[in-house]
C-alpha cells in the first residue's frame, strides 16, 4: 500500500533520513522506532508531503505521489499536539476535509457523527477543544482523520503528550479499531513498549537510518545490529578482545565468528539462569518487579550483571551466586555476528 | 503600625502618578463642558454643553472630522491591506534580509519623523500630491507600519505551524488554510493591530500639517488653529469629541488581546 525507496532529507548539510526504504501492507500498522531526533519524525513528514524529500520516491497504493502536495495525497496525520482548530466546534474540526471536497451538507453530517462514535465520542459535536481532556482531545484528531477515509493513516507520536495509564488504553482502543477497519498506518513513537505492543512490523531508526524492519519478536531476540540490541529491551554488555575465534566473557571462553580485533558481547537479563558451575558472584541489589524480581550481581571479576530471575529462585542481598548465559549476541563493528549457544557441556569444558 | 506605612507611601505614589496621568484629561473634560471658568476659581462658575452646540453647528468643524473619518479609515484598511500579508511573510517565510527588514520597521520609528515628513513632502510636492486625500493617506499610513506589521508578526508566529499542516494535510489548499484556519487564529491580534493603527493615524498632526494643510483639513489640525485662537472649550470640545471613540475602540481591544499579546507583538 505504501512503499518509500531510498527517501533523503538533509537540513542545512545535516543528514536527517538517509536512504530510507520500506513498505507497508495494506491493513498493516507499522512503528517507526527510534530516540528522539532519529529522523523518524522527517520520514513520515515526507510520506504525509508536510516536508519536502531530497531524493528517493514515494509510492502510495501503486501511485508516485513524490512530486505531489500534502493536499493532493490519500494520506492524514495525527499530530503530537493534536492539532485541533480552537475556534471551530468539535464537528467543524471533524467535518473541515469533507467540506473542502465539496460533499453535501446530510452527507458530512452523517460521516462526522459515525465517525465520532467510532472513536468513542457521540454527542460531542457541540463541544469546543478547549472543553475537552488530553486524551478526547486526541480522539477527535484520530475522528478528523478517519472521516476522510485516508488510504494510510498517520500518527506522530499522538499519546505522547498524555498520562502513562491513558496512554496504555488510547493504545488499546487503537489497536483495536484499526484492526477492525483495516486501517493501513505508519506511526512513529520513541517508546518501544508502545511499539512492541501496536505494531505489526516495527522500522527501528537511528541516526537518519533504518537499522532493521521486523516484526517486535524478531528485533528483541535477534537484532541485527548493536544500537537495535541497545535500544530495545535491557542488556548486559561487555565489549572484549577476540583472538582468533575465541573472546573471553567474565571468564569464560566464548567461541565467536569474528576477525581478531574487539567484539560486543550482549545478554538479556533473563538469558541468565543459576549454575554451580557459573560465573560467581554476589547479588548486591534485589528489586521485586512483582511477576519477576531484578537481581544485580556483582561478580568476582567485578563486572556488574543484571538478571530477571523467577520469585521462586530469589536470592538474599550478599549471598554468593553463580549464574550462566543460556544465549549471548555477539557484534563486530556495530554488525552481528555469530556466537554458538552456550550449552553446559560447552561451559564445562571452558572452564578452568 | 508597621505594615500599614508601605501602602501609604504607595498610595501617595499610585495618587501622583493618577494625577500626572489622568490630570491634563480631566482638566479637558472639565473644559469641554465649562461655559464661564475664570481664575481664581477652582471649578468652574458656569457649566453646559454651549460651546458644543457651537462646535456641532459650525460648518467648519463638521468637515474635518468628515475628513479625518474618512482619512484614518481609508489610511488604515490600506496599511492593513498591504502590512498584513507582509507580516505573514515575516512569521512564515525565510528570505534573505529578514530581520533587518524587520528591525528597519522599528529604525524608521527611531528617526524625528518630521524630517522624514519634510523630505516626502518635498518628493509630493514635485508629483502634485500635496494637498491631496491620497498624499495624505499615503504618509499617514506610515505612522501604522509599527502596529500593522510587528503586532500580526508576533501573531502568526504564535500560531503552531501543525494547526494549519493539519488543514493542508486533510485536502485544503493553501489559501483555504489561510482563510479557514490562520486568519481566525490570528484575527483578536489583527483586530487588536488595526485599532491600535487606527487610533495612532487619527492623532496623526505632522504629516497631515505638512502634507495636507492648506487644503485638507482633519480633527487635530482644526483643535491645533482652535487652540491658537484662544478659545480654550472649543478646542477641549474637540479633544473630548475625539478622544471618547478612540478610547472605547482601545479598551475593545482589551478583549481582544491580553496585554501580553501586544507585548510580543513588540518581540518581548
Amino acid at each position: 500500500m505504501l512503499r518509500t525507496v531510498k527517501l533523503t532529507k538533509t537540513f542545512n548539510q545535516m543528514t536527517a533520513v538517509a536512504e530510507a526504504s520500506f513498505a507497508v501492507e495494506k491493513g498493516e500498522l507499522i512503528c517507526l522506532l527510534g530516540p528522539s531526533g532519529c529522523g523518524k519524525s522527517t520520514l513520515l513528514r515526507m510520506i504525509a508531503g508536510l516536508t519536502p524529500s531530497d531524493a528517493g520516491s514515494i509510492e502510495i497504493d501503486g501511485q508516485d505521489v513524490t512530486e505531489r502536495q500534502a493536499n493532493k495525497r490519500p494520506t492524514a496525520m495525527v499530530f503530537q499536539s493534536h492539532a485541533l482548530w480552537n475556534h471551530m466546534s468539535v464537528a467543524q474540526n471533524v467535518s473541515f476535509g469533507l467540506r473542502v471536497q465539496g460533499l453535501a451538507r446530510d452527507v458530512i453530517a452523517a460521516k462526522v457523527t459515525e465517525a465520532l462514535r467510532l472513536v468513542g465520542l457521540d454527542g460531542f459535536e457541540k463541544r469546543r477543544p478547549t472543553e475537552l481532556s488530553g486524551g478526547q482531545a486526541q480522539r477527535v484528531a484520530l475522528a478528523r482523520c478517519l472521516v476522510v477515509e485516508p488510504k494510510v493513516l498517520l500518527m506522530d507520536e499522538p499519546f505522547s503528550a498524555l498520562d502513562a495509564h491513558l496512554r496504555a488504553n488510547l493504545r488499546e482502543e487503537l489497536k483495536a479499531l484499526q484492526r477492525r477497519l483495516g486501517l493501513t498506518t505508519v506511526f512513529v513513537t520513541h517508546d518501544q513498549e508502545e511499539a512492541m505492543e501496536l505494531a505489526d512490523r516495527i522500522v527501528v531508526m537511528n541516526a537518519g537510518r533504518i537499522e532493521q524492519i521486523g516484526q517486535p519478536a524478531d528485533l528483541y531476540l535477534e537484532p541485527q545490529t548493536l544500537t537495535v540490541a541497545r535500544f530495545i529491551g535491557q542488556m548486559n554488555e561487555a565489549t572484549v578482545p577476540v583472538v582468533r575465534g575465541q573472546a573471553n566473557w567474565l571468564g569464560q571462553r566464548v567461541a565467536v565468528g569474528a576477525a581478531d580485533g574487539a567484539v560486543t558481547l550482549l545478554c538479556r537479563p533473563e538469558d541468565l539462569r543459576r549454575d554451580p558451575a557459573g560465573i560467581a558472584g554476589r547479588v548486591a541489589r534485589v528489586i521485586d518487579l512483582g511477576p519477576v524480581l531484578r537481581v544485580t550481581v556483582a561478580t568476582e571479576e567485578g563486572a556488574t550483571l543484571t538478571w530477571l530471575c523467577a520469585r521462586a529462585d530469589a536470592p538474599v542481598v550478599g549471598a554468593p551466586l553463580a549464574l550462566v548465559a543460556t544465549r549471548l549476541l555477539a557484534y563486530q563493528n556495530g554488525v552481528r555476528v555469530a556466537v554458538p549457544v552456550l550449552t553446559k557441556p560447552q561451559l564445562e569444558s571452558v572452564m578452568p | 503600625m508597621r505594615r500599614s506605612k508601605t501602602p501609604f507611601g504607595g498610595l501617595i505614589l499610585l495618587a501622583a502618578m493618577g494625577l500626572a496621568m489622568l490630570g491634563p484629561i480631566m482638566t479637558v473634560m472639565v473644559w469641554a463642558f465649562a461655559v464661564k471658568w475664570r481664575y481664581p476659581n477652582l471649578v468652574p462658575s458656569e457649566w453646559g454643553l454651549k460651546y458644543w452646540h457651537v462646535i456641532l453647528g459650525r460648518s467648519t468643524v463638521i468637515e474635518p472630522i468628515l475628513t479625518s473619518l474618512a482619512l484614518t479609515s481609508v489610511a488604515t484598511t490600506l496599511a492593513a491591506l498591504i502590512c498584513w500579508p507582509a507580516a505573514y511573510a515575516f512569521a512564515r517565510l525565510q528570505f534573505p534580509g529578514r530581520q533587518l527588514l524587520l528591525f528597519s520597521f522599528i529604525a524608521a520609528n527611531a528617526v524625528p519623523k518630521f524630517t522624514l515628513f519634510v523630505s516626502i513632502a518635498v518628493v509630493f510636492l514635485q508629483l502634485g500630491m500635496v494637498g491631496t486625500f491620497w498624499g495624505v493617506v499615503m504618509v499617514q499610513m506610515l505612522s501604522a507600519i509599527l502596529f500593522m506589521i510587528w503586532i500580526p508578526t508576533a501573531a502568526f508566529r504564535g500560531i503552531p505551524p501543525a494547526l494549519e499542516e493539519a488543514g493542508f494535510d486533510l485536502g485544503a489548499s493553501r489559501l483555504r488554510v489561510f482563510w479557514s484556519i490562520t486568519l481566525p487564529q490570528a484575527m483578536p491580534a489583527l483586530a487588536a493591530s488595526y485599532v491600535l493603527a487606527f487610533v495612532a493615524i487619527m492623532f496623526e498632526v505632522d504629516s497631515a500639517l505638512l502634507i495636507g494643510a492648506p487644503k485638507i483639513t482633519t480633527m487635530p489640525l482644526l483643535m491645533l488653529s482652535l487652540s491658537a485662537q484662544v478659545i480654550v472649550q472649543e478646542a477641549a470640545v474637540l479633544c473630548v469629541m475625539i478622544w471618547v471613540p478612540c478610547f472605547a475602540l482601545l479598551l475593545l481591544t482589551r478583549r481582544f488581546m491580553s496585554s501580553k499579546g501586544i507585548a510580543q507583538g513588540f518581540g518581548a
